[in-house]
């Protein structure tokens, strides 16, 4: 009783120190927060569907900036992760009869495959090249899926599946709780050594190779983990959606992908899952205007680059906290000194 | 059946060179890659529909309007939108996609999606070989060729010229001898747009005008420009009639050719890559690539 009273203590003054001190991470202990007890206040169908779809793509998005974010890779076609992801977990729970907790793994993996395939020829290429051959690789897929409809299905793709689960409900835990996981290791990942690796590769590659290491595994690395967790997210779609349609590799889901992220901001691994969180529901709720939806869609985006082209997100959160100019630690904004090394904040 | 395949083909890659050319100028002069290219496109096509259809005016007028507004179009959208954000390239990447796609939302909304034509500026056709080739394609192909002389022309034989490519190769030195860098990049864009408006107005009697028209071309402009090498005109111009051919042969030739075509000419691409990083022509600058 006493350990854990002592325990409860501790992880109170920790939450205390560390989380009430800094907004931003109080907006992240409420996003879990919410997220995870929504279901006691509303079930409504609905909603529930679009908050399913809002994670699902959040771990596309977080996966894109893990790859082309931290490395630097411009990385345009990555809807061929998700639609590699989507289809091979289709397939193999509609022929080979894989429930869907084995399926998303192994088309997962197929994505990691896909993921070191394109890779191999892109170590080679940089910043615009690599964009723009990278595109070309959904693209391909798609011609391939459309010229073997015996299997694919063709521009109707492949449907029937099996459900994620009974009831919206547990699907409803099953992305939430994936996409909150596994965006926590996305981040554990790129708080890491390899993730300082990744970010120094961003900057410069060549002063990274002269420091010993070898970029190009980094580089793999990088495509592989990335295809990983775009993978999960396309065999958690189609599983939800119970098809695998061509329009998961098409060029707008590339673009799309990439427009979140940098909405949100890259390098950050929260702005881009914040980004989705806002854009995806905004998008349902101008449904009732459906031929304004993508025009105010790319409008928004206009503005956020002309105003904030680093991104919105990390624009919000230097608008409410500082960094101490001594020891690089963040302070709420309204503190006129640091709150560990009591400098001056200007 | 040959001659079937190389007229389709050497029609297809005088407009990927049109665009392409313009892509690649830009992109030269300013380090802007303009994924809205063949939105200006498609916008030319419209506007020509538009003039010849609702208002009644003839065809060449309509073009050469349809011409200087796009290119205007053109200008615009780069003040406001490209220019202030030009030193972010990820920005700029997606800048320009959000143009293409709120032009697309536009036409959409004007237009609505449904397949519209414009009839060919000639009629009749002439008999080659036993092959039906219709006047307009020979036009489509005899023009996109005259300009593709006169883009060489001002930019080997003018003073714009020289500005334009010395500050391809290099922007410092040349904003250091005295080239506005920022003036010559606008009227590059303005040569870019105009150049997507021009293929815009050339192809549209071959072509259905609809708001998704864009997509094909962007994709097949860009496979042609990496694999001329970035920037390289002359790399632009033979990787347009490669692909050019590639794809009519692949039309031609393989069943279910039509949803190949793109894939096809994407792993020339790709194989092209493989051995020559800086693809055919292009010049490797250690540091951009």
């Amino acid at each position: 009783m006493g350990m854990l009273s002592f325990y409860l203590r501790k992880l109170i003054i920790i939450f205390k120190g560390e989380v009430l001190v800094l907004p931003s991470r109080v907006v992240v202990f409420l996003f879990f927060l919410v997220l995870l007890f929504l279901p006691v206040v509303t079930q409504d169908p609905y909603l529930l569907r679009i908050l399913i779809l809002t994670s699902i793509f959040a771990i596309l998005a977080a996966s894109w900036d893990l790859l082309s974010g931290f490395t630097g890779q411009m990385n345009f076609g990555h809807a061929l992760f998700f639609g590699v992801g989507a289809y091979s977990s289709a397939l193999l729970n509609l022929h080979v009869h894989i429930p869907p907790w084995g399926s998303i793994p192994i088309g997962a993996l197929a994505a990691v495959l896909a993921g070191l395939i394109i890779g191999i020829p892109c170590l080679r290429l940089k910043g615009t090249y690599l964009a723009l051959t990278t595109l070309a690789f959904p693209i391909i897929l798609m011609g391939v899926v459309f010229a073997i409809p015996d299997i694919t299905g063709g521009e109707l793709g492949v449907s029937g599946l099996d459900r994620l689960s009974r009831s919206r409900l547990t699907d409803y835990y099953v992305s939430v709780v994936l996409m909150l996981g596994l965006c926590t290791v996305m981040w554990k990942i790129t708080d890491s050594n390899t993730g300082i690796i990744f970010h120094a590769i961003r900057e410069d590659e060549v002063a990274v190779r002269t420091a010993g290491i070898n970029t190009t595994r980094y580089k793999l690395l990088a495509f592989s983990l990335s295809g990983f967790f775009a993978g999960i997210s396309g065999g958690l779609y189609a599983h939800f959606m119970r098809i695998a349609g061509p329009s998961t590799l098409e060029v707008s889901m590339s673009f799309t992908v990439v427009i979140w992220a940098v909405f949100g901001g890259i390098v950050t691994i929260y702005g881009p899952i914040g980004a989705v969180f806002i854009l995806f529901p905004l998008l349902e709720f101008f449904r009732f205007w459906p031929e304004f939806r993508m025009l105010m869609f790319a409008v928004v985006i206009l503005l956020i680059l002309l105003y904030m082209p680093d991104g919105l997100l990390p624009w919000v959160r230097d608008k409410i906290e500082k960094e101490c100019p001594r020891c690089k630690i963040r302070n709420v904004a309204t503190r006129k000194t640091c709150r560990v090394c009591t400098a001056e904040l200007d | 059946m040959i001659a079937d395949i190389v007229i389709s083909g050497l029609i297809n890659g005088s407009v990927y060179a049109l665009l392409a050319i313009g892509f690649s100028l830009i992109f030269g002069a300013a380090r802007i890659v303009n994924l809205a290219h063949t939105a200006f496109y498609m916008v030319a096509s419209y506007c020509i529909y538009f003039a010849t259809h609702k208002m009644g005016v003839h065809p060449v007028l309509a073009m050469l309007v349809a011409i200087v507004l796009v290119t205007l179009i053109g200008l615009v959208c780069y003040q406001l939108f490209i220019n202030p954000i030009r030193e972010h390239e990820a920005a700029v990447l997606i800048a320009t996609i959000a143009v293409a796609m709120a032009m697309q939302e536009i036409m959409l909304l004007i237009f609505t999606g449904d397949y519209l034509s414009v009839p060919a500026l000639v009629m009749g056709y002439l008999r080659i070989i036993g092959v039906k080739i219709a006047y307009q394609q020979l036009l489509t192909f005899g023009v996109a060729l005259l300009i593709l002389a006169g883009v060489w022309a001002v930019l080997m034989k003018t003073r714009l010229g020289l500005a334009v490519r010395s500050t391809a190769q290099d922007r410092e030195v040349a904003n250091l001898m005295g080239m506005n860098e920022s003036r010559v990049a606008m009227i590059t864009m303005a040569i870019s747009v105009g150049l997507a408006a021009f293929a815009g107005a050339v192809v549209v009697p071959l072509k259905v005008v609809d708001p998704h028209m864009w997509m094909h071309p962007l994709i097949m402009m860009m496979a042609v420009v990496v694999l001329g090498g970035l920037g390289s005109l002359k790399g632009s111009f033979v990787g347009s009639y490669i692909l050019g051919l590639a794809e009519s042969l692949v039309v031609f030739l393989i069943p279910m050719g039509a949803f190949l075509k793109g894939s096809v000419a994407l792993s020339i691409m790709i194989a092209v890559l493989l051995i020559r990083p800086e693809g055919l022509f292009g010049i490797a600058f250690e540091e951009e690539r």
